[in-house]
């Protein structure tokens, strides 16, 4: 039910996003969805793609820190209140949320969640026990293609 | 020089090493004789010592014991520059068969020669460098010194092939080929500076491959300052023996000490470089056993003889006989450099105890770089430490978390406060596999 998410140290300077990026796309890997945590000297780039292990080594053979986390995935109907919803279930079941951030998939106007949570065995389990519908890797990579 | 005989090859006492274990007394006779003809040479030869000598109203004649060096006028680095290029050189050209230099990171290199009988002495120091390390013919060692000007590489092969060893004279840099190399070849040991030995494993590691599950058994590291941390990791990483050497180009190159299988000191070769300790302040020479700078002799040069050298490296001769039973007298290995010292806010600061401090929190590599600033006339001291692996996360308060642990842990040992950066691998500049550790931007 876990998600592969590659998370990349960069240091916080101009134009320094572009080459981790560029990397991937020159080994030909998608990117679904990232998010960029940064404080005034360095950021995490964190990242969701389908062939992670090939992206991993390919970053790490060019020399960038890297590494893997277990998220979770959400998948809410793309709607306003979408993610309130999930959050109270989260709420009420008192899981630590580190951070979170979501995108839209291109069928039957939907969006996914991905939640990094300090414990993500219990989360699953009470997101679904809640109606939330956490979704798998393989659907979730169906889902936008 | 002794090599190992066809029924030698099972290891253990490497006859090459003999000449360690001279009598005291003998070596002594040896060291007195050839201090006396080296003073002679370059007396005779060079114009700056015989002037130094004469305002001291000295001759070659007054050396009639080994106490009598300490009236000799001491060599320091600002001469070498002074007298570029060839100013101290004792032989003609016609005898030089070689020349260095150093890298010259500011102002005109230092420039040093050798004849043909150096080049011998040369081979023969690090042959005895290599034999003590444990290895023997059939060793196969990669050379990750870098070749050229620097004295690292060819220094080392030299001695390697000397010693019957299979020699690869791979260089420093390119470590994807250092890997292939290293497994393909069945590598047994490396010289390396041990910074970029600690970078090779990284490498390894990334690419999946495991140092320890290969022949490699040795690593000979020299040619910068290196803590008991950082060989604890090197030992561990790779599994292997790491040894320090200790050698300046000014003297010969690498080839002046070596430690043994004890691992505890580095033995000088004494017969051919005599080793003081003074008190860098006064110049005054010290007892066995108390700390201050490493002067050095050579006692064998002759195209460039070096009397007195102040190599400004802070060690102490060790007292006790090693385990070994080698009468060569041991040093502590030189944790600092009087001249890599940098002063903040008035306070002494030696980039040893930064890494220091910075090995102290798990995870964490001695790729790391000083930079000193002055903002409104104050000083600022920067630290930039490359991030790895086993401290990076996902989450930016661990990182926060890491970066004021490292910060803490600099400021607990040198007492001042300094601004710690995490940076991404390699972006810490290495020269000739030396990393440069301190960059000080203050305008004076």
């Amino acid at each position: 039910m876990k998600l592969q998410q590659l998370s990349v140290f960069l240091e916080n300077r101009p134009g320094h996003l572009a080459e981790p990026l560029a990397l991937l796309s020159r080994k030909g890997i998608n990117i679904l969805s990232l998010s960029l945590a940064d404080t005034a000297d360095f950021g995490i780039l964190r990242m969701i793609v389908r062939d992670w292990e090939q992206a991993a080594q390919a970053l790490k053979a060019d020399g960038w820190v890297v590494k893997l986390t277990e998220v979770v995935a959400v998948d809410v109907e793309d709607r306003p209140g979408g993610l309130a919803e999930v959050l109270q279930a989260a709420g009420k079941a008192e899981l630590k949320i580190e951070y979170m951030y979501a995108f839209s998939l291109r069928r039957n106007n939907r969006a996914a969640l991905i939640f990094r949570f300090e414990e993500p065995d219990r989360a699953i389990d009470a997101l679904s026990a809640a109606g939330c519908h956490v979704i798998e890797a393989e659907a979730l990579f169906a889902a936008v293609e | 020089m002794l090599s190992e005989r066809w029924n030698d090859v099972e290891g253990g006492f490497h006859p090459a090493s003999a000449p360690d274990y001279l009598p005291v007394e003998r070596l002594r006779e040896v060291q007195l004789r050839r201090l006396r003809a080296v003073v002679t040479r370059a007396y005779d030869n060079v114009a700056l010592f015989r002037s130094r000598m004469q305002e001291r109203g000295l001759t070659p004649a007054d050396i009639r014991t080994l106490e009598d060096i300490g009236q000799l006028p001491f060599t320091v680095k600002v001469d070498l520059r002074d007298t570029y290029p060839f100013g101290l050189f004792a032989s003609p050209m016609s005898e030089i068969v070689r020349l260095h230099a150093s890298s010259g990171t500011t102002g005109k290199p230092i420039v040093v020669a050798y004849t043909r009988e150096d080049l011998n002495v040369w081979a023969e120091v690090m042959t005895r460098t290599f034999a003590s390390c444990g290895l023997h013919r059939g060793d196969i060692v990669q050379n990750a010194f870098g070749y050229g000007l620097f004295t690292g590489g060819l220094g080392a092969h030299y001695g390697a092939e000397a010693l019957g060893a299979t020699v690869i004279p791979v260089s420093g840099g390119n470590t994807e080929r250092q890997l292939m190399v290293m497994k393909d070849f069945n590598v047994s040991a490396v010289c390396a500076t041990p910074s970029y030995f600690i970078h090779v494993i990284e490498r390894a590691l990334d690419m999946g491959l495991d140092l320890r599950e290969l022949p490699l058994h040795t690593g000979i590291f020299g040619a910068e300052p290196w803590s008991e941390e950082m060989r604890r990791r090197i030992q561990e990483g790779a599994g292997i023996r790491a040894y320090d050497i200790y050698g300046l180009s000014e003297i010969i190159g690498p080839g002046v000490g070596s430690e043994c299988e004890h691992q505890d000191g580095l033995h000088i070769f004494e017969d051919h470089f005599y080793p003081e300790i003074i008190d860098p302040e006064t110049g005054a020479v010290l007892p066995d056993g108390e700390e201050g700078e490493l002067v050095l002799t050579t006692l064998s040069k002759q195209a460039m003889p070096i009397i007195r050298y102040r190599t400004r490296d802070i060690t102490r001769i060790i007292t006790e006989t090693c385990a070994c039973g080698r009468s060569l007298r041991r040093i502590r290995r030189v944790g600092r450099r009087s001249d890599d010292m940098f002063i903040i806010r008035g306070v002494n600061v030696f980039p040893s105890q930064v890494e220091a401090a910075l090995l102290a929190v798990e995870g964490t590599l001695p790729h790391y770089q000083i930079i000193l600033t002055r903002d409104h006339g104050l000083d600022q001291m920067a630290v930039e430490v490359e991030v790895t692996p086993e401290v990076f996360s996902d989450k930016v308060r661990a990182l926060e978390d890491v970066r004021a642990e490292l910060a803490k842990a600099i400021e607990q040992i040198i007492g001042i406060r300094v601004a710690l950066r995490l940076v991404e691998p390699r972006t810490i500049a290495r020269s000739e596999g030396k990393a440069k550790r301190v960059i000080d931007k203050r305008a004076i």
